[in-house]
């Protein structure tokens, strides 16, 4: 049984190989990509007012989520995992969320008390 | 006897039934994960932390007015210049990571010992370019309960300039940044203790170079957590 069971691991590891190395420069590329718009828009656009900050600041988190995407998707392969393992690991970042939701309202309460 | 089966003595096959992983990973690769998640945890405290201090402060230091220079080449008028070096040099290692992660399937020792090493290389740039970027900053007067005395020229205008928010960010910046370093500089460390165990075989002999895998887990773990502190420091 348990020599039928390590098996089958190393067999599903192999399922791995969703990561070849085109892939993988490919996502390279992606990366580097975000990060060069970004330093576009801070060094370029926001400083010569052809974008102001509060549009800015929620593109560079919308940019930095896609980021986080494809490192976790491609890069630490949880996209090849099974759907138990990427569940496991996705659903509790709600609490991240929810901390998140918390501390900014708490942050308004305090800009509010300290006038 | 017939060869029927009671429905209760069918084998089950189905991954939440027992007899094999749900998860269909090896242990340490599992806890690798789950130790990442408490990390993500502790990093986002940290970084939330630091968003809600400064959602609640009426003004906040400029970031690319503090980080202006280059160290050992440009003083000053360079902002985000050395910290997109920085990221670069870290989205680099995570690739040469994920190089040796893909050798390793192929059990190519040589290949696999060259791509940790790049990626060795890569880590002690990263926490060579935080040293001197620590350092520049403290040079200027910013440490944990310090900051410099003329505070003029890291706000956009005079009336903006307040010493408690400089402190705040004084204090965020080197805790943050100081405990993702002490993560890169871990990660180095486990980086040269798994080249050491591919270039004495062991992995050769274990027949797999599952372990390859988990550093790199952690990697690029340390790669997605400087993502999010290079746009919250740096960039908002």
């Amino acid at each position: 049984m348990s020599s039928q069971h390590t098996e089958e691991l190393h067999h599903d590891e192999h399922h791995g190989e969703g990561m070849t190395r085109g892939r993988i420069l490919k996502v390279a590329g992606i990366l580097s990509a975000i990060t060069a718009v970004e330093f576009f828009i801070a060094l370029y656009l926001v400083p010569h007012d052809i974008m102001p900050l509060h549009i800015a600041n929620p593109i560079y988190i919308v940019l930095t989520l896609f980021k986080a995407f494809y490192i976790v998707a491609f890069f630490m392969h949880l996209k090849f995992e099974r759907i138990g393992l990427m569940l496991a690991i996705i659903v509790p970042i709600i609490f991240i969320i929810g901390l998140i939701l918390v501390l900014t309202n708490e942050s308004h309460y305090w800009i509010d008390i300290r006038g | 006897m017939s060869a029927q089966v009671s429905s209760i003595d069918e084998l089950k096959t189905t991954p939440w039934s027992g007899g094999k992983s749900p998860f269909n990973v090896e242990y340490g690769k599992m806890m690798m994960w789950f130790f990442l998640l408490s990390d993500a945890f502790t990093f986002s405290s940290l970084l939330i932390a630091y968003g809600a201090l400064r959602f609640s402060a009426h003004t906040w230091p400029m970031a690319d007015l503090i980080f202006q220079s280059v160290p050992g080449m440009i003083d000053h008028g360079a902002p985000l210049v050395f910290v997109g070096i920085m990221t670069f040099i870290l989205i680099l290692s995570s690739v040469t990571m994920v190089l040796a992660v893909e050798a390793g399937h192929r059990n190519a020792k040589k290949e696999v010992v060259w791509w940790m090493i790049a990626t060795v290389i890569g880590g002690f740039m990263f926490l060579g370019c935080q040293a001197l970027e620590w350092s520049h900053l403290h040079h200027e007067g910013f440490w944990w309960g310090s900051i410099p005395h003329e505070l003029g020229e890291y706000f956009k205008s005079e009336k903006d300039i307040s010493a408690v928010s400089t402190q705040q960010f004084a204090n965020l910046f080197f805790t943050i940044t100081g405990f993702h370093g002490f993560h890169v500089f871990s990660g180095v460390v486990i980086n040269i203790i798994i080249t050491i165990n591919v270039l004495a075989g062991t992995y050769e002999k274990r027949g797999s170079y599952l372990m390859i895998e988990k550093v790199g887990l952690y990697w690029h773990f340390v790669d997605l957590v400087w993502v999010f502190v290079f746009t919250f420091f740096y960039l908002v």
